[in-house]
């Protein structure tokens, strides 16, 4: 499944990255915590959060994120997205985190390979 | 060259970088692991490398951020290896063990409302490295030095690679 994919399931907005909207995704990882997503999310992961800072654009930069899915309708700032344009496509989805989740869960969208070893 | 030139040779670093980092600023910590992770890449290392790498750098100054004074991260690249040092002056960390515990974070409330203290920072750089000390003095500081080591190829590369960056 491709990110323009789930832009169509989500009903999402896309922030920046359109040219980016090709990228393949199988897995995802939703979270609004930072360490987290760093110990937990294998690279090549669709980033859920309902976080719109700065730090949350760095930390999918640093694991390598597919693609960051905003729930709730949250978006960044315009600042916060022109500053720190990675080349990670941004979107912004009505959905809250549960919804936004089962979704593509159900679409075969699988959670991150990096679970918890213990 | 001498057996002896060379093994002196690969413990030679290549390239260092340091990060400023003063207490509260948050955004300082994504900014270093960025330019970490681009310095990293450009040298050539393969990707999951410089993951582990980036979020060392990461967590270390995001640590300094919210719970020290001011401090300094460095990142120091020989051809066998990256260390990366955190040094900083503040509280110092009163029982390592339980702040090895994941989960456990007396990070304050503004922290945690930008999803920072999850409690997971010192286990995840655990994690990421092959070999991690803490030094700690309550009320003086902490210094953490972090070591990753690099597989044969990745080490030719940052002796190629590192005359570019």
């Amino acid at each position: 499944m491709t990110l323009s994919d789930i832009q169509t399931i989500l009903n999402a907005e896309v922030l920046c990255g359109h040219d980016a909207m090709d990228r393949e995704v199988q897995t995802a990882f939703a979270c609004d915590l930072i360490s987290e997503m760093l110990a937990y999310a294998g690279s090549e992961t669709l980033l859920i959060t309902s976080l719109i800072n700065t730090h949350v654009i760095h930390t999918a930069e640093v694991m390598d994120a597919v693609g960051v899915v905003f729930v709730g309708g949250k978006k960044p700032a315009d600042a916060i997205i022109n500053a720190n344009y990675t080349g990670i496509p941004l979107l912004s989805t009505p959905y809250l985190l549960y919804k936004c989740s089962g979704l593509l869960f159900s679409n075969g969208i699988e959670g991150c390979k990096r679970e918890t070893t213990e | 060259m001498s057996e002896m030139n060379e093994t002196e040779n690969i413990h030679k670093p290549r390239l260092t970088m340091h990060f400023k980092v003063e207490e509260e600023d948050f955004i300082i910590a994504g900014e270093a692991a960025s330019k970490t992770k681009k310095a990293l890449q450009q040298l050539g290392l393969k990707q999951e490398i410089v993951k582990n790498i980036a979020i060392i750098v990461y967590e270390a100054a995001m640590n300094i951020v919210i719970h020290a004074n001011y401090g300094e991260v460095q990142v120091i690249i020989v051809p066998a290896y990256v260390t990366v040092i955190a040094q900083d002056k503040g509280g110092g960390i009163p029982d390592v063990d339980l702040a090895m515990q994941e989960g456990y974070s007396t990070a304050p409330i503004e922290a945690q409302e930008m999803g920072f203290g999850a409690g997971m920072g010192l286990p995840n750089m655990k994690k990421c490295s092959d070999i991690m000390h803490i030094e700690t003095q309550v009320g003086v500081g902490t210094t953490l030095k972090a070591t990753i080591y690099l597989h044969q190829s990745d080490a030719k590369q940052v002796e190629t690679g590192a005359m570019y960056v």
